[in-house]
């Protein structure tokens, strides 16, 4: 007599394609394998950061004094709120993928159709209000001086304890400074655009100016930046020989180069999967309303890209706690 | 995977959800509440979690301690870690929890030589 082996453990079928290893189909199985890439991928980037700063550990720029901004509260101190915001929306914006995922394991495609838009929605928002968090970080807020050794100096008014921007407290000197470009100077060096005051200018003001004083980037044993004396930071300003306004990948008025320089790869990376991450969203949404997946009978593929936007948050969640938190 | 096939327990079977969709809303705010606890220690700074414990401040262990906790919930129930067979969890979760810590753990102890370099060598830095 023959000997007919159970359906599942058909040599022929086995490797046809009829099994699926470990429960998973290929599809699901891949898109794990890519997001553990991806996941060492931002390991990567984290703990390179990790690196400079406990290689810089006591001259680190403090978080919450980059990351101050609200929208329509100008001028008010408010550390973190905004990305706790941030966070907020994205982590809702999973829970709404999570139940698209769970309409299509019940084949109700209305309900798909609408936690599929709201997901997007919230991809968008939190995209939106990256962008809004690197303009601010650009811009810059108070300005500051670069000594020689790449060291910022910021300035402090003593009498209100707040920091003073130099583009207020500058007097101007009436001299000629014009950009700088290529073509009148040492060919390699130019500039996009000039500071809006000069470092003597600063000075100037910083003279006339009995109430000011400098913060320098050294952190002190309490956790807060040194400020300098009157009769230290005289001594110091003699030092800068640079403005600087606002960030870019070269100086930032924050402090350390390297913690501009992370800023913008690490939560760039992150925005642009996030931005990918809609994009896929927006294909995937299409065919549901299309009816593609009602037609193929399972909505997988829902299953799929909802994997890739929760790890999208999974990172941005570690992101989160460091840059932000720690 | 249907319906039936989710795991309904949360925090070792304490927590336990009458469907997949209430466990959904249940994680969420259990998301939402550590994400708050983070952001008031975060703006508070309470002097008696600042600490030095293993050259960090507490608060910071505490910070990491509760980022891990979000990320076994979004893995585990938003990503459905959870229903899947311990073949393929493994897969995927062993590879990150052994090759994560130990980049963590060189590179920082680098850095801190690196610093510790710098800060009693005889070249000046910052000038």
């Amino acid at each position: 007599m023959e000997v007919t082996p159970n359906a599942s453990l058909d040599e022929n079928q086995a490797w046809g394609g009829g099994i699926k290893p470990l429960n998973a189909s290929y599809g699901k199985m891949m898109m794990w394998f890519f997001i553990v890439s991806d996941a060492l991928t931002f390991t990567g980037f984290l703990v390179s950061y990790g690196f400079s700063r406990f290689k810089n550990i006591n001259s680190w720029p403090i978080a919450d004094e980059v990351f101050t901004h609200f929208p329509f509260l100008h001028g008010i101190d408010a550390p973190m709120y905004y990305v706790a915001l941030m966070t907020f929306v994205l982590i809702f914006s999973s829970v709404t993928m999570v139940l698209a995922v769970d309409a299509g394991h019940h084949m109700n495609k209305a309900k798909v159709t609408f936690y599929m838009l709201l997901t997007i929605i919230g991809g968008l928002i939190f995209v939106g209000s990256q962008a809004w968090e690197w303009k601010n970080f650009i811009k810059g807020e108070y300005g500051a001086l670069e000594t020689r050794g790449g060291q910022i100096l910021q300035f402090l008014n003593i009498e209100t304890g707040k920091r003073a921007a130099i583009q207020e407290f500058s007097i101007g000197i009436d001299s000629e400074r014009s950009t700088h470009q290529s073509y009148n100077g040492i060919w390699y060096k130019n500039e996009t655009k000039r500071p809006n005051v000069s470092v003597d200018e600063v000075k100037k003001g910083f003279l006339a100016n009995q109430s000011l004083v400098i913060r320098t980037e050294q952190i002190t044993q309490s956790g807060q930046k040194t400020i300098l004396s009157r009769d230290d930071s005289l001594v110091k300003i003699e030092e800068a020989i640079d403005v600087v306004e606002g960030a870019n990948l070269i100086h930032n008025e924050y402090g350390n180069r390297l913690f501009a320089d992370f800023f913008f790869f690490i939560t760039g990376f992150h925005g642009f999967h996030v931005f990918s991450g809609v994009v896929i969203n927006v294909i995937i949404f299409f065919n549901v309303i299309l009816g593609t997946y009602e037609r193929r009978g399972h909505y997988e593929m829902v299953e799929k890209v909802g994997l890739y936007w929760h790890f999208v948050d999974l990172v941005w969640v570690f992101v989160f706690t460091f840059f932000y938190l720690v | 995977m249907a319906a039936e096939g989710h795991k309904l327990a949360i925090f070792r079977g304490l927590l336990k959800f009458k469907s997949n969709q209430q466990k959904i809303w249940g994680v969420l705010i259990f998301l939402s509440i550590v994400t708050t606890i983070e952001v008031a220690l975060g703006i508070l700074k309470p002097e008696i979690l600042m600490a030095s414990f293993l050259r960090m401040k507490l608060l910071n262990w505490i910070f990491i301690i509760l980022t891990i906790v979000k990320a076994y919930y979004i893995a585990w129930d938003f990503m459905h870690i959870r229903d899947e067979r311990i073949g393929l969890k493994n897969s995927i979760v062993l590879p990150l929890i052994i090759l994560i810590p130990y980049l963590a753990f060189i590179l920082i102890l680098e850095a801190d030589y690196i610093f510790d370099v710098m800060d009693m060598g005889f070249v000046s830095w910052n000038f």
